[in-house]
């Protein structure tokens, strides 16, 4: 059996097994070790890609396949679907992403309550969708465990949220919705539009798309995949989706599911119209610039803890974007590297954010102070977030803030060169509002008398917030194999735009 | 004559042997000795659906009044199935005291009209077709008031034999227009002489309303809604979903076949009912509270939606429909159980009255949920899939602009839909309605639906099986 497949495989015997259980211990049992085990997968898939890539690079293969591990079983024959699997660089990246976010959002929310056991139901639900749309490469099947990962969303944030959590989970739910509604005729437009005799993106994209028929469906699946990354001004359900959601929500939303937009913006819609991509590709420009600055400067004004990184978060995946359209080989290895890193330190910052809202009760940063004194392991923990997100080097954040910039400035046109420059004010203004939260909320003298009596993180927040904590500074210091692995996987990619702007 | 051509017609000869055996047992018994019936109808509707399961081949008969094509066949067995399984849902209604003495009228009307839905979607000429149209339509005007004493449901019949006459007089107008223009009304003759004068646009235009009624598709629907909430309950989902799938078949095979000369008018004429059809019925269940009202202008909209399988005249269109029904009858049947078994057990029908229902009745609303959610199309249910193809159909036919604007329709349903989820999820109650068991049979209908609703889906081979027999023009 092919080893992605387990990724579907297990999370679907994780649902069995929650639904058979019938006690808390039991709902845990089975959340630990199917989340182990996923995460255990991820890292033998990881080592093993690596290892045939380096057996190939060290045989001097020049024509190696594009993904690995692929199996294709013929699902709807009148439409040619197929369950088709495969994985690249950045797909094994991804998977890696996920697997330790989900390992880490079952510690997050080890003792939530009520109806524990159907929130897991849930919870596992979207990570099936999660894993199912990294390993798919075929178009139909791709799209359905996307949308199998968006459901979930609204029963979780609407049973277990807080705050406006009715709705924030409707508001989310439809405006994704809406946005894979797009998706779903571009994907319609591309298999058409190709006449492929196959749903499989690696073989649409040896064909050619009619320049008209782009010009339609680009923009799109862009914009419904884009959506899903935050692009301004369809961002607004992230703010309010994730200051509602429960704590392993929010860190599998922003960490994962955010991902995904970026993911099939460049896999699918620019992949597969690479000369539409050239063409319009200049409009989506401006608007992750203004993702980019906006995200930044709305995060500053912002009092919420949720809201500022939810803010964050869409100044973040806007430079994810950001970079993909600068189209060059660097930039786009900077994209996928944000993703990964963004996607495990706003995991951390969730997690961090959630476990201090569940001791102090408010998420008002003028309502806190001092908390360094009271609870150290979690202040600590957020300072280390803190210092990821805005870039400090030997953390994961300059690695990929930092390439995405030199690859972008690569881009030798005048218009991009100003759009860059642009884009590089974030990074002053990502300082000024995690320095102002770290500085108010940590520091200083603590003036609420309630919050004296705190205690600082248990066993199991102690597990999750290490383990993300080791990911982050693990990719930060040693980003060398990741960023190649990365970056041998973009290059059929950015080869296809390259060709597309020199007809 | 061959008499034994009667024979060939396989699905309408068992359907009359179950009519008569049912009359005669409901004559002729009484007392403890109905204890059974239920289950006797039950089990001999189920022998016919497996009796006549096999596709079988295409079947001319009488000189062209009857004819049949394998996928006719497939259609009948998913009709009977949804049958089977209103019978199932039924029986809390029909052993309630006031409606015991009706149970076998019920069964044998319902069959009855079975048997008209059957001879429509078979028949080879324009009379037969109409014969076929009347006996479906007059006998559930019955069904629909059977609940005589109730005020609305009365109501509901008055209304749904009114439309349904003014629909058959419209019909048959469009149809003595045929007749004048051409000659014949044999299906296999009339295409060679349609040539889309004036005269056969206005008998297309005729015919198509009169089938409109029974689709409900707009501007032919207003009965829907009030017929919807006085009948009883099973009565609604039998209508809702059997009778439009037998009227959404025959409008697909008598446009392919029969109008297929006129391809270019009644595209144009779909292509704007279908943009109205979704559009206002989806916006008329945006404010419903009662939930045979909102399931009432769902299915409207949900026409609208098997509409585009009709729309592009394929046979990726063809096939996308019949699996659509198939579908439409699992989802759609197993939110009307839910529905039916609440009425009866707690006499709630309004939206308000589902407030924090999981907390009392987990698994009702969890299935309730699992067939809104298909209904809304959200994987891995079958809705998805089935909306997926039904849209891709009408894509390839080049109807880029209405399947737009089908997909962002879906998302207001999935607004309406997810109201209903928000009810038994989220919104706290003070006056939940109260646990209670199912009994058997309501559970077996239910099992039914959810495994449908799971497996049509994720298994392809009921799709690639229906696909094998589709046809286009």
């Amino acid at each position: 059996m092919n080893i992605l497949s387990l990724f579907v495989l297990i999370p679907l015997l994780m649902l069995l097994g929650l639904w058979l259980s019938r006690n808390l211990n039991q709902v845990r049992g089975v959340m630990v070790a199917g989340s182990s085990l996923l995460l255990l997968t991820a890292i033998y898939l990881t080592v093993d890609y690596l290892g045939i890539r380096h057996a190939e690079a060290a045989a001097g293969v020049t024509d190696a396949p594009e993904m690995l591990f692929t199996a294709s079983y013929m699902w709807y024959a009148p439409l040619h679907i197929c369950y088709s699997i495969g994985v690249d660089g950045i797909s094994v990246a991804m998977l890696l992403l996920s697997a330790i976010i989900v390992f880490t959002g079952t510690f997050a929310s080890w003792k939530l309550k009520p109806l524990t056991k159907e929130y897991f139901l849930w919870f596992t639900l979207l990570s099936l969708g999660v894993f199912g749309f990294f390993i798919s490469t075929d178009l139909f099947t791709m799209f359905m465990f996307y949308e199998v990962a968006l459901i979930p969303m609204y029963l979780l944030i609407g049973v277990w949220g807080s705050g406006r959590k009715e709705y924030a989970a409707m508001k989310l739910t439809l405006m994704l919705m809406g946005a894979s509604a797009f998706l779903l005729i571009g994907i319609l437009g591309i298999y058409y539009g190709s006449g492929a005799q196959t749903m499989n993106v690696l073989e649409i994209a040896k064909l050619h798309i009619p320049m008209d028929m782009q010009r339609i469906f680009f923009p799109l699946t862009f914009l419904g995949f884009g959506v899903l990354g935050a692009l301004f001004p369809f961002h607004t359900w992230s703010p309010d989706g994730h200051a509602s959601a429960p704590t392993a929500v929010s860190m599998l939303h922003a960490g994962v599911l955010m991902k995904l937009g970026g993911y099939g913006c460049f896999r699918v819609a620019m992949y597969l119209m690479p000369e539409a991509a050239q063409e319009l590709g200049w409009i989506f420009l401006i608007l992750t610039t203004i993702s980019v600055v906006y995200g930044a400067f709305s995060a500053v004004v912002q009092t919420d803890l949720k809201y500022i990184n939810a803010y964050s978060s869409v100044s973040h995946c806007g430079l994810v974007l950001f970079a993909l359209l600068m189209m060059t080989y660097t930039s786009s290895t900077g994209a996928i590297l944000q993703m990964l890193s963004h996607g495990l330190m706003t995991a951390l910052f969730f997690a961090l954010i959630g476990m201090i809202y569940g001791r102090t009760h408010t998420r008002d940063i003028r309502q806190m102070s001092g908390l360094m004194k009271i609870m150290p392991f979690l202040s600590v923990g957020y300072v280390i977030a803190g210092l990821a997100n805005l870039g400090l080097p030997g953390l994961s954040g300059f690695v990929a803030e930092m390439t995405i910039f030199v690859g972008s400035f690569q881009n030798a046109d005048t218009f991009h060169r100003v759009c860059t420059i642009i884009a590089c004010t974030s990074i002053v203004i990502t300082a000024v509002y995690i320095l102002r939260v770290v500085g108010k909320i940590l520091y200083g003298k603590c003036t609420d008398p309630h919050h004296m009596h705190l205690t600082d993180a248990t066993w199991d927040e102690r597990l999750a917030v290490i383990c993300l904590i080791v990911a982050v500074a693990g990719m930060g210091l040693a980003p060398f194999w990741i960023s190649d692995m990365i970056n041998d996987s973009v290059t059929p990619i950015i080869n296809n735009l390259i060709s597309a702007s020199n007809l | 004559m061959n008499y034994l051509q009667f024979f060939d017609m396989s699905a309408e000869v068992s359907l009359i042997a179950l009519i008569l055996i049912v009359f005669l047992y409901d004559l002729f018994t009484e007392g403890k000795e109905r204890r059974g019936f239920h289950a006797l109808t039950c089990v001999l509707l189920g022998l016919h659906i497996v009796l006549n399961v096999c596709p079988g081949e295409e079947t001319v008969l009488f000189g062209g009044m009857y004819q049949s094509y394998a996928m006719t066949n497939i259609m009948k067995t998913i009709l009977a199935i949804g049958t089977l399984l209103v019978f199932l849902q039924a029986k809390n209604w029909l052993r309630r005291d006031d409606t015991r003495h009706k149970e076998g009228e019920f069964y044998v009307l319902t069959l009855c009209t079975l048997l008209g839905m059957n001879f429509m979607m078979s028949a080879g000429h324009f009379l037969m077709f109409f014969i076929g149209l009347e006996l479906a339509s007059i006998p559930m005007a019955c069904l629909v008031a059977m609940d005589k004493f109730k005020h609305e449901s009365a109501e509901a019949g008055a209304k749904y034999i009114m439309n349904a006459m003014f629909s058959s007089g419209l019909m048959l107008y469009g149809i003595s227009f045929v007749y004048g223009t051409v000659g014949t009304l044999y299906f296999a003759d009339v295409p060679a002489a349609f040539h889309g004068t004036p005269m056969q646009i206005l008998a297309l235009v005729f015919f198509f309303a009169g089938l409109g009624f029974k689709l409900s598709l707009v501007p032919f629907h207003l009965w829907t809604a009030d017929t919807y909430q006085g009948a009883p309950t099973a009565v609604t989902s039998y209508l809702s979903v059997v009778s439009k799938g037998a009227a959404a078949f025959t409008l697909l095979v008598i446009l392919t076949k029969v109008f297929g000369p006129m391809v270019e008018q009644w595209q144009a004429l779909l292509y704007a009912v279908i943009i109205i059809t979704i559009t206002l019925g989806n916006l008329m269940a945006l404010k419903q509270q009662n939930l045979k009202r909102f399931m009432a202008f769902s299915s409207i909209s949900q026409a609208g939606y098997i509409m585009l399988g009709v729309i592009g005249g394929n046979d990726l269109g063809m096939t996308s429909l019949v699996f659509y029904v198939l579908v439409y009858v699992a989802a759609n049947l197993a939110a009307f159980t839910v529905i039916n078994v609440i009425e009866q057990k707690s006499g709630k029908v309004d939206m308000d009255g589902y407030n924090g229902l999981y907390q009392t009745n987990p698994k009702l609303s969890f299935l309730m949920t699992l067939a809104l959610f298909s209904l809304a199309g959200i994987p891995p249910f079958a809705g998805f899939f089935s909306k997926f193809f039904i849209f891709a159909a009408a894509f390839k036919a080049g109807f880029y602009l209405v399947v737009f604007i089908a997909l962002l329709n879906t998302i207001i349903s999935l607004y309406y839909y997810l109201r209903i989820v928000k009810a038994m999820y989220i919104t706290p109650s003070d006056a939940p309605i109260a646990a209670f068991r199912s009994d058997c049979s309501t559970k077996l209908s239910l099992a039914l639906c959810t495994a449908g609703i799971i497996a049509l889906g994720l298994v392809s081979a009921i799709y690639d099986g229906i696909h094998l027999y589709a046809f286009g023009m």
